[in-house]
C-alpha cells in the first residue's frame, strides 16, 4: 500500500516528507524502541513505528533503507531530527495511538510484522 | 575504477547526537561511486554499529573506508578500553552498554553479530587498555541481505 494509506489510516501528522506520500510504497511495519533490533532486522519498504524520537532513529531508518517513521502517542522530535530527515527523502508521521494500536491496525490493512514470530 | 579511494572520519566520543555522520557520509560516497544498491545497505549497517560502538564504549574512535572496483574495505578503530573477551562479546545478547544508551534504543549486544551478518570478511583485534579495531571487506557482488 502506498504511504499515504497508511497515514489516513493512523490518522497521522505529517512532519516532513509529504510529497512523498503518494509514491512510496510500503509492505511491511517494525514496531519497536530497539534500534538494534531494527538494525538487524529491519529491511526496505518497512515502516519503523516507535516511541523514541532521538536522532539515531532516523539515522538508523536511513541506514537501513526503511521508507518512513511513525511516532507514536504524539511523541514530536526536535526540529533538527526533522529537518535532517527531510535532506534524506524520510518521511516523518505522529499519530497519538499507542505503539500496539498501530501495530494492529496496521497487521489487519494488510500490512504484516517484519519481525513476526520473535518477541518485541 | 581501478584506483582505491580512501575516506577516513574521526568519530569524537563525547556525542552521541553525532553518530552516524561518518556512516551517512560513508554511504553517501559509495553511492555517488557507482556501487551496487544492495552492497551500499550492507555497508552502511555494518559501518554505523562500529560507529556507535566506538562512540558508546570507546570513547571516539576513526571511520576508514577505502573503496576499489571490487570491494570496500571498512576500518573501525578506537584507543578505548578494549574488550576482555571477544568471543563472549560476539554472542548475540552480550552487552555492557551504559543506561543512557539503552534509553536510546541500543545495548540489546546484537551489534557485533550484525557486523559479521553484513559484511563478507569480518576481524576484530581488542587489547584491553589499548584498544579495538574492526575490519569489515564487503565485495562488490550484487547480494542483498
Ligand atoms: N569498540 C569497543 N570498545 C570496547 N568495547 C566494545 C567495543 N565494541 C563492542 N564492545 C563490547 O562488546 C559488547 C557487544 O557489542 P555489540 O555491538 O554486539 O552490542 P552493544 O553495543 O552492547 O548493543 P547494540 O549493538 O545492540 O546496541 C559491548 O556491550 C561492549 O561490552
Ligand atoms: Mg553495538
Amino acid at each position: 500500500m502506498k504511504l499515504r494509506q497508511v497515514q489516513q489510516l493512523l490518522g497521522a501528522r505529517v512532519l516532513c516528507g509529504e510529497r512523498w506520500l503518494d509514491t512510496k510504497e510500503v509492505a511491511t511495519c517494525f514496531g519497536s524502541n530497539m534500534m538494534s533490533k531494527v538494525l538487524a532486522r529491519g529491511k526496505r519498504q518497512t515502516i519503523l513505528c516507535t516511541g523514541l524520537t532521538n536522532v539515531q532513529v532516523i539515522r538508523t531508518a536511513n541506514m537501513t533503507e526503511l521508507c518512513a517513521v511513525v511516532f507514536v502517542e504524539d511523541k514530536l522530535p526536535k526540529a533538527s531530527v526533522t529537518e535532517e530527515a527531510e535532506s534524506w527523502g524520510l518521511p516523518l508521521l505522529a499519530t497519538p495511538l499507542p505503539l500496539e494500536d498501530v501495530c494492529r491496525l496496521l497487521d489487519e490493512a494488510g500490512l504484516p510484522s517484519c519481525d513476526k514470530g520473535r518477541a518485541p | 575504477m581501478t584506483d582505491t579511494l580512501k575516506l577516513s572520519y574521526y568519530c569524537p566520543g563525547d556525542d552521541f547526537d553525532r553518530a552516524g555522520e561518518a556512516s551517512a557520509k560513508v554511504k553517501k560516497a559509495l553511492q555517488r561511486l557507482g556501487v551496487p544498491p544492495d552492497v551500499v545497505r550492507r555497508v552502511a549497517i555494518g559501518t554505523y554499529e562500529a560507529e556507535l560502538n566506538v562512540i558508546i564504549h570507546a570513547g571516539g574512535g576513526t571511520v576508514t573506508a577505502e573503496v576499489s572496483g571490487e570491494s570496500t574495505l571498512i576500518t573501525v578503530s578506537d584507543e578505548g578500553k578494549g574488550i576482555p573477551d571477544i568471543q563472549a562479546a560476539l554472542q548475540e545478547g552480550f552487552s555492557t552498554a551504559p543506561e543512557y544508551a539503552r534509553q536510546m534504543g541500543f545495548g540489546a549486544g546484537m551489534g557485533l553479530p550484525n557486523m559479521m551478518k553484513c559484511s563478507d570478511e569480518f576481524n576484530i583485534e581488542s587489547t584491553v587498555g589499548k584498544g579495538t579495531v574492526i575490519t569489515m571487506r564487503f565485495c562488490h557482488r550484487s547480494e542483498d541481505l
